[in-house]
């Protein structure tokens, strides 16, 4: 026989935290080039041209930039997709 | 070479050379890859979490920018998206360097027209990009490394190659409109 598994849960408050959305964060990198993360961004997301290259440029000048916002399984598709086409991207809690 | 739009094809014409540096840097990438690690055989056992999928992210630098964590800052998050996500993720890149490869093959030693429809096109752009990020890792390439070497840098072959893998990419993006 065994014994029932206790079960562990959290602790934490789970309706104020799933209140904040989650973000998609593109992170700066020297190798990938301008026009491909703005291409990416465009394929993606269906950006228009310039919204995408304001994000692309906000990579380069900021380090980084949110490139799209949800909830968190949407953040790891996004995530998914970006790793796919080689841009480096994380998500996280806003 | 470099990429040119004609109708609906893309295409380019190669020299023995160039055909032959892309197909070694390919076949270098697909090796890197892993032949493992292909869609988990049994799903169930993926889905309730009883896979091996990997957990660790990759030791070698150049590997572990092909494939990197997707929560900066949550260790356990990052374990988990891995165990789930990194099978596919190598699966697509290798289904990229594959296609590369294939439309090579018809070149290699001799070089000649490459001709690529939309989807083909797609595959190279992201096997481009992955070489770049793997040299770009080994060289440790910064935005001011100098791309035209002196003679005598040990490293000056591989920048060269680097380089010239950025400007066949920027050429390949000339013909592509996205395609959402």
């Amino acid at each position: 026989m065994t014994a029932p598994a206790e079960l562990d849960l959290p602790a934490v408050d789970d309706e104020v935290v799933e209140d904040r959305p989650w973000v998609t964060i593109v992170w700066n990198d020297p190798v990938n080039l301008m026009s491909y993360v703005t291409h990416v961004l465009m394929e993606l997301f269906g950006y228009p041209r310039s919204h995408a290259e304001k994000l692309m440029m906000d990579v380069h000048e900021k380090g980084r930039a949110v490139v799209s916002n949800g909830t968190r399984e949407q953040m790891e598709h996004d995530v998914a997709r970006l790793h796919a086409r080689g841009l480096w991207a994380t998500l996280q809690q806003d | 070479m470099r990429f040119k739009r004609r109708g609906g094809a893309i295409r380019a014409d190669l020299e023995a050379v160039e055909a032959d540096v892309l197909t070694a840097v390919a076949g270098d990438l697909l090796e890197l890859l892993g032949e493992e690690a292909d869609a988990d055989p049994d799903p169930l056992a993926a889905m309730v979490g009883l896979s091996d999928g990997p957990v660790e992210a990759p030791e070698d630098p150049a590997l572990a920018r092909l494939l990197p964590d997707a929560y900066g800052d949550d260790d356990e998050a990052a374990t988990e998206f891995r165990r789930y996500t990194e099978g596919d993720l190598r699966a697509g890149k290798r289904a990229n360097a594959g296609t590369v490869l294939a439309t090579l093959a018809p070149l290699t030693g001799r070089g000649g027209r490459l001709v690529l429809d939309r989807d083909e096109a797609d595959a190279w752009l992201g096997c481009l990009n992955d070489l770049r990020l793997v040299l770009g890792s080994r060289l440790e390439v910064t935005e001011e490394t100098e791309l035209d070497p002196r003679a005598d840098d040990p490293r000056a072959h591989a920048l060269q190659v680097y380089g010239w893998l950025g400007w066949l990419q920027e050429s390949l993006l000339s013909c592509l409109d996205p395609r959402p």
